[in-house]
């Protein structure tokens, strides 16, 4: 049987507040064990949790980012479970009034055509602590520090037919955050995670197949992973007559297996209740206007913008555009190099090969936008060819210097005296008779090889242009 | 309306609170007597009344983005059952 695969996504962005979301401690990453952990966050008898403004103007900055409705009245509600690292024995996060409602995104699919993918809420919620279980003889040890950050649960329609799809959308939603500067992005520091909601069906049956919730898949590359073997173990379960059962399932990336979190079942229910410690919070349009007139080019416009002015094409423009890091860095070697075209080559090719094989991101680039921009000036106005451009390139990454440094300090010029070059040509046609005989006797693949050995003589310094066009005149006479 | 021993057995799992089959019953009765009380308000007609989500009618006041707490750990820590290395200690929990 022919199957079809239907998932949601779940995902959960760090909001960048300097603060927590109802307590004044410090959300700083990376500090000593529970010294950014206060009253509120302990939840201590008798606090009070208030609100952070501007996580409430982060959460309606994305729904301004999605085309969604900022809800003017949104609730907070008390989920209720049981865990050491959530002190107050609740998460308070949002139920039935989040503060953001449907919306959604075009996410590029293989083909080059585009599927717009629901986003079902967004709302606000408070992150828990950390539980580590290693090293405490036979104890658990429990940091709060990262208790009372600020999450965006970002929930999607279950739209998705793919692990790939999956993939596009999860990096859209990643790249939007960061346009936004509503959340880092950072899914190593845990700033970005995800959780992935998978069920299949006969193919095109309308009614959805008992899903399964999987955890702990904090990558891109996990993401497609663990939704393509679940995929497997559910078409293999009920090929073999057996039933999904609806349960959460954890991802071990070292095993590439899910396997069931059945403790998390027995405490799936939350109880939900409206938090009493807190109050309806309510926006004016007032406060969402003013939110619009902050809105970064968002990158969709991005995208079509670079399309018309730098005549990019659809292909193109979403790569330069994929992320907010990229697309400035691009835009400075388009504007200063004046070759838009070579710019996203060169960024694409060499750059981002260069940026995978040490895994770094293009704001630690070594090559700045200005060095690139200023060495493709020099492939424009001939002062080196293409080929060079990439010594050229390899020098500038182990910080040799610009451009022009590098061109000086290697002697790379490229040569184009024309008598300087003739002078090479006539010792290669001097030492290659019988090549230069086939040429005239009507052998025209031989000019290759001859121009490759005048090339050769020139270390690669000679425009290849112009050997070309001088050698045929030669050999003419 | 009336909520069964097991229910409450249920409740008090999910709340971490443990009670004896004696409690539980003395519990299910005394729930259920609330929950009677929940099936009077409900014979009220509220249509077209917008759903409370708080007692009071005003709104939640905002605070600005601020760093205003500092580093206390010694103090709370100095009521922790066990700590070590900064972090409190629990008995031990996993998934």
């Amino acid at each position: 049987m022919e199957w079809e695969t239907v998932i949601g996504l779940e995902i959960h962005a760090q909001l960048m507040t300097k603060s927590k979301i109802f307590s004044g401690s410090s959300t700083a990453y990376g500090a000593e064990p529970n010294t950014q952990a206060n009253i509120v966050d302990l939840a201590m008898p008798g606090v009070l949790p208030v609100l952070n403004i501007e996580a409430v103007r982060m959460a309606a900055k994305f729904g301004l980012g999605i085309n969604a409705p900022v809800s003017q009245r949104s609730v907070f509600a008390r989920k209720n479970y049981f865990y050491p690292d959530l002190p107050q024995g609740y998460q308070i996060s949002q139920f039935d009034l989040p503060i953001v409602e449907m919306g959604y995104i075009d996410i590029p699919l293989e083909d080059g055509s585009h599927k717009r993918i629901g986003i079902t809420r967004a709302h606000l919620e408070q992150d828990a602590g950390k539980s580590l279980h290693e090293d405490f003889a036979g104890m658990t040890g429990i940091d709060l520090n990262r208790a009372g950050t600020p999450l965006l649960e970002i929930v999607s329609e279950p739209d998705m037919s793919s692990a790939k799809e999956a993939v596009a959308y999860m990096k859209k939603i990643h790249a939007l955050v960061q346009y936004l500067e509503i959340c880092d992005g950072n899914m190593q520091e845990g700033s970005f995670r995800c959780d992935a909601n998978v069920s299949i069906r006969p193919k095109g049956q309308k009614e959805l197949g008992t899903r399964t919730e999987l955890k702990n898949i904090n990558s891109f590359r996990f993401v497609e992973r663990a939704i393509n073997i679940e995929i497997a173990r559910q078409i293999d379960i009920i090929e073999d007559g057996g039933t999904v059962v609806q349960e959460t399932r954890l991802f071990d990336p070292n095993k590439d297996e899910t396997r069931s979190m059945r403790s998390k079942e027995e405490a799936n229910d939350y109880r939900y209740f409206p938090d009493p410690d807190l109050l309806p919070v309510r926006i004016s349009d007032d406060f969402i206007e003013a939110i619009r007139d902050t809105l970064p080019e968002l990158p969709e416009a991005k995208k079509q913008r670079f399309m018309d002015e730098f005549a990019l094409s659809d292909y193109d423009a979403e790569s330069m555009t994929a992320t907010r890091a990229l697309s400035d860095y691009y835009e400075i070697v388009a504007k200063k190099s004046g070759e838009a075209k070579l710019a996203a080559n060169w960024i694409m090719g060499n750059l981002s090969a260069a940026l995978n094989k040490e895994d770094k991101d293009i704001i630690d680039s070594p090559i700045s936008a200005d060095m690139l921009a200023g060495m493709i000036k020099r492939i424009s106005d001939n002062t080196i060819s293409g080929k060079i451009a990439k010594d050229v390139f390899e020098a500038m990454w182990n910080g040799e210097g610009n451009a022009d440094t590098v061109i000086e300090n290697k002697g790379l010029k490229q040569i184009t005296d024309s008598g300087a070059i003739e002078t090479m040509i006539d010792d290669i046609i001097a030492n290659n008779q019988a090549q230069v005989e086939e040429f005239q006797a009507g052998k025209e693949k031989v000019l290759g090889f001859l121009v490759g050995q005048v090339m050769k003589a020139s270390k690669g310094k000679a425009n290849p242009a112009q050997v070309n066009q001088l050698l045929r005149a030669k050999l003419k006479d | 309306m009336s909520l069964s021993t097991e229910e409450v057995k249920k409740i008090s799992l999910l709340a971490r609170l443990a009670i004896s089959d004696e409690e539980a019953q003395q519990y299910s009765e005394s729930l259920s007597e609330i929950f009677d009380l929940v099936a009077q308000m409900n014979a009220v007609d509220t249509s077209g009344i917008e759903p409370m989500a708080h007692p009071q009618d005003i709104s939640q006041r905002l605070r600005e983005d601020v760093v205003t707490a500092s580093n206390e750990r010694e103090k709370f820590q100095s009521i922790a059952p066990a700590t070590e290395k900064g972090l409190y200690l629990i008995p031990q929990v996993i998934e």
